[in-house]
C-alpha cells in the first residue's frame, strides 16, 4: 500500500450529498481483471455526456481545478457497492485525499487499505473549505501526521482518525503481511474451532 | 459473577476474535463467498506475493454479476462482451488453481450469489460471512454476521481467513404489528431507509426485532437485510428461530444426523440477551405501513404509493436541497405530483433483492390475477423476471410461474444480477423509467441516464399491468 504522509494540492469543491461508488465509476468499468488504469471511468457521467464529449462546467473538466489532488464533497460519499475500483480511479486520476462530513463504510476500509485519505471534518468546515475552493485559490494542505487541513486562506481544521489506521496509513503498511505475523494464534483459532463446530470441517 | 449482557452481534463478534489490539480485531471469517467482478485483482495480487488461498474449503464461488440472462448453456465462450468473458474465464482459472468450489455459469446451482448461499446451506447461524459485493448483508436474515467488503480485504481473506476490524455499535429497529395485505419485507427495508435515512446506519450493525420481523419468512427476511446496507449499516440481522432451522434442514451443505443436533443447540444460542443495551433504538409501526416506492436517486428517496413526489426546498441542508433538485431533474418528475402517475417503460423483477422462490410467488399471483380480470403487460411496457438462481428458476417452471409471465408479455430468463446492475446486455435506455425489484436507484444504475423506482415484485408486476406505479391493492378496483 502507498504511504500517506502530507499533501499540499489544488481543492476541487463537489457540492452533493451521497455521491455513490456507480457515479465514482460506472459499472462498465468494472470488467478489468486490473487495478490499473480506472481514471479514464472516474467520474464518466459527471465528465462525459451520452456521445462522450467533455461536459464543460463540471468541477474536475474546469481548467482551474485541473491536476486536483484533494476532492470536496458532500455528506455520505462513496456509498453504495463494495467495488474498490472507486478508490482506486481516485488515485489513478490523482485524487489522493477526499474531504467530507462522512463517508460510507466499505468506501472508508477501501480507502485506508490503497493509501488514499478519506478526511472527515465538521459540516461548517466542509462547508467554508468548499466556499473557499470555489474562489480564486484553491491550494489546500494536509497533514496526517498532525491531523490538520489547512484552507487556502490559511484556516487550520484539526480533524481526528483511529490512531491504528493512521499508524498504518503513515508507514503504508501491508496488512496482509501484518495479519500473517498472528498465523499461530490463526492456527490456534482453527484448532479450537474444529473441535467445537466439527459440522464445518466437513 | 454476573456477565453482561450481550446483543447477537456481540456474541458472533466474541465467537470469531482471533486476536484484538488497540480497538482492532482480527476476525475470523468462516464463509467466504466470492464472484467474478471484485476477485481477479485479489487473486493476482496474491500470486504476486507467492500467497496461497488458505481455507479453500470455507470458500465458495459463483458467476453472477455480469453474467449474460440467455444463451447461458452456450457457454462461456459465447459470451459476447470480451471483458465479461476475459473476467469469467479468469475466475474459472482462479477457482481451479486454488481448490476452490465453483459453480459456473450454466450450473443449475449457479445465480446470484446471495441467493446461492443459503439456498445451498453454507449461510448458517453465528456464521461470520463476507464476498466482495455489498449485499452481503442478506446472509444476516440467518443471525450470521454478514457484510461487504473490498478487494483487497478479498485478498486479506483469501490469505488468512481473517479481515481486520474495528466493532461496530449496535442498533435495534423494532417492527411493531402487522402488516396490512399487499405490504412485504420490501416495503419495511424501504420504509426503514426512509425513517433513518441512507447514512442513519453508518458505523451501526442493525438487529431487526419484533413481531413483523418474527412474522416474515425467512425469504422476507433475507430481503430485509439484504436492503441494510442502502441504509449504511454494516449488517443487519435477524435472531435465527424454528423458521430459520427448518429453512436450513436438509440443504446440500447443512450438518446431518448427530451434528445436525450439535450444530442446533450452538445456534440457539445466537440471540440478544433479554436486557442487551443497544446504542440506538428504533421503532416502526408495521401496522401503519403500505406499499413503498423510491421517488429519486438514493434509496432513501421513498414515498408510500398513494402519496406526491416532494418539494426539493423542504429538505434540512443546503447539499440535501441540490441532491433532490439533481434527483428530480434526473428522474424527470415535478414535486407535488402523485408518484402514480409516473409512466412507466421497463419492469424488472429479480436481483439479489427479490428473486426467490416467493418473489416469484407474489409476482405471478398479481399477474394470475390481472389475467383473470383480462389484462396483460401494458403494451408500452417490456418487461423481464430473472430468478435468482438455476434451482429457484426450476422450482418457479415446476409450479408454472413461468407459463403465467409468459402468457401476461413478460420475458422469463436465466439467472444473474442482470439489469439490478446492468453489467450484462440488460440495461434500460437513457430516459426509460423502470418499476424495479432491485435495491438501487442511484443514478445511471441500471443504463445511463436511466430511471429506476425502486418496488416489492407484487407492486412492479403491478406497474407492468398498469403501465404506470400503482397501488397493488387498488390494482383491479380499475378494471371492475
Amino acid at each position: 500500500m502507498q504511504a500517506f504522509t502530507r499533501l499540499d494540492g489544488r481543492a476541487a469543491p463537489l457540492s452533493l450529498a451521497n455521491i455513490d461508488t456507480d457515479q465514482i465509476i460506472p459499472k462498465q468499468f468494472l470488467k478489468t481483471v486490473e487495478r490499473e488504469g480506472l481514471a479514464k471511468g472516474l467520474f464518466y457521467d459527471f465528465r462525459f455526456d451520452g456521445d462522450g464529449n467533455e461536459i464543460a462546467d463540471f468541477v474536475l473538466n474546469r481548467p482551474e481545478y485541473k491536476g486536483s489532488s484533494v476532492l470536496i464533497a458532500g455528506d455520505n460519499f462513496g456509498c453504495g457497492s463494495s467495488r474498490e475500483h472507486a478508490p482506486w480511479a481516485l488515485m489513478d486520476f490523482g485524487i489522493l485525499c477526499v474531504i467530507s462530513t462522512s463517508f460510507a463504510d466499505i468506501f472508508n476500509n477501501n480507502c485506508f487499505n490503497n493509501g488514499l485519505l478519506p478526511v472527515v471534518l465538521k459540516p461548517e468546515e466542509v462547508a467554508q473549505l468548499m466556499d473557499e475552493a470555489k474562489g480564486g485559490n484553491h491550494m489546500v494542505s494536509v497533514d496526517l501526521a498532525a491531523q490538520t487541513v489547512v484552507s487556502p486562506s490559511g484556516k487550520s481544521f484539526h480533524f481526528d482518525i483511529d490512531p491504528v489506521r493512521k499508524d498504518k496509513m503513515l508507514k503504508g503498511l501491508d496488512a496482509i503481511g501484518e495479519t500473517l505475523q498472528h498465523a499461530t494464534d490463526i492456527d490456534l483459532f482453527e484448532s479450537k474451532r474444529a473441535l467445537d463446530r466439527p459440522w464445518l470441517e466437513a | 459473577m454476573t456477565r453482561a449482557p450481550k446483543t447477537l452481534y456481540d456474541k458472533i463478534w466474541d465467537a470469531h476474535v482471533v486476536n484484538e489490539q488497540d480497538g482492532e480485531a482480527i476476525l475470523y471469517i468462516d464463509l467466504h463467498l466470492i464472484h467474478e467482478v471484485t476477485t481477479p485483482q485479489a487473486f493476482a495480487g496474491l500470486r504476486a506475493a507467492g500467497r496461497k488461498v488458505r481455507r479453500p474449503d470455507r470458500t465458495l464461488a459463483v458467476a453472477d454479476h455480469n453474467i449474460p440472462t440467455e444463451g447461458q448453456a452456450k457457454g462461456v465462450d459465447a459470451v459476447a462482451d470480451d471483458e465479461a468473458r476475459l473476467q469469467l474465464k479468469t475466475l474459472a482459472r482462479n477457482v481451479e488453481d486454488n481448490g476452490i468450489e465453483f459453480f459456473p455459469m450454466g450450473d443449475i446451482r449457479n445465480g446470484i450469489v446471495h441467493v446461492v448461499g443459503p439456498e445451498q446451506g453454507r449461510t448458517q447461524p453465528g456464521m461470520t460471512i463476507v464476498c466482495g459485493d455489498s449485499h452481503t448483508s442478506t446472509h444476516g436474515a440467518f443471525g450470521a454476521l454478514a457484510h461487504g467488503i473490498g478487494t483487497s480485504e478479498v485478498e486479506h481473506v483469501l490469505a488468512t481467513q481473517t479481515l481486520r476490524q474495528e466493532k461496530a455499535r449496535n442498533m435495534l429497529v423494532r417492527v411493531d404489528g402487522q402488516l396490512g395485505p399487499g405490504v412485504t419485507a420490501k416495503d419495511v427495508a424501504l420504509a426503514v431507509i426512509g425513517e433513518i435515512g441512507t447514512a442513519g446506519g453508518t458505523g451501526y450493525v442493525i438487529e431487526f426485532a419484533g413481531p413483523v420481523v418474527r412474522d416474515l419468512s425467512m425469504e422476507g427476511r433475507m430481503t430485509l437485510c439484504n436492503l441494510t446496507i442502502e441504509g449504511g449499516a454494516k449488517a443487519g440481522l435477524v435472531a435465527p428461530d424454528d423458521k430459520t432451522f427448518a429453512y436450513i434442514q436438509g440443504k446440500p451443505s447443512a450438518p446431518k444426523g448427530a451434528a445436525w443436533d450439535m450444530a442446533l443447540a450452538y445456534w440457539k444460542g445466537f440471540v440478544s440477551d433479554e436486557d442487551a443495551k443497544f446504542d440506538r433504538t428504533v421503532v416502526i409501526d408495521g401496522s401503519a405501513l403500505v406499499p413503498m416506492v423510491t421517488w429519486g436517486t438514493s434509496p432513501e428517496d421513498v414515498i408510500p404509493v398513494t402519496g406526491n413526489v416532494p418539494d426539493p426546498e423542504s429538505f434540512a441542508t443546503p447539499d440535501k436541497r441540490a441532491a433532490a433538485h439533481r434527483a428530480l431533474d434526473y428522474m424527470g418528475l415535478k414535486a407535488g405530483q402523485p408518484i402514480s402517475e409516473a409512466r412507466i417503460d421497463r419492469v424488472f423483477i429479480g436481483s439479489c433483492t427479490n428473486s426467490r422462490i416467493e418473489d416469484m410467488r407474489a409476482a405471478a399471483a398479481v399477474v394470475q390475477e390481472a389475467f383473470l380480470h383480462g389484462r396483460l403487460v401494458a403494451e408500452h411496457v417490456k418487461a423481464m423476471v430473472v430468478p435468482g438462481s438455476g434451482l429457484v428458476k426450476e422450482q418457479a417452471e415446476a409450479e408454472g410461474l413461468d407459463a403465467i409471465f409468459k402468457a401476461a408479455g413478460f420475458d422469463w430468463r436465466e439467472p444473474g444480477c442482470s439489469m439490478c446492475l446492468a453489467m450484462n446486455p440488460d440495461k434500460l435506455a437513457p430516459q426509460e423509467r423502470c418499476a424495479s425489484t432491485s435495491n438501487r436507484n442511484f443514478e445511471g444504475r441500471q443504463g445511463r441516464a436511466g430511471r429506476t423506482h425502486l418496488v416489492s415484485p407484487a407492486m412492479a408486476a403491478a406497474a407492468a399491468i398498469a403501465g404506470h406505479l400503482t397501488d397493488v391493492r387498488a390494482l383491479f378496483e380499475e378494471t371492475n
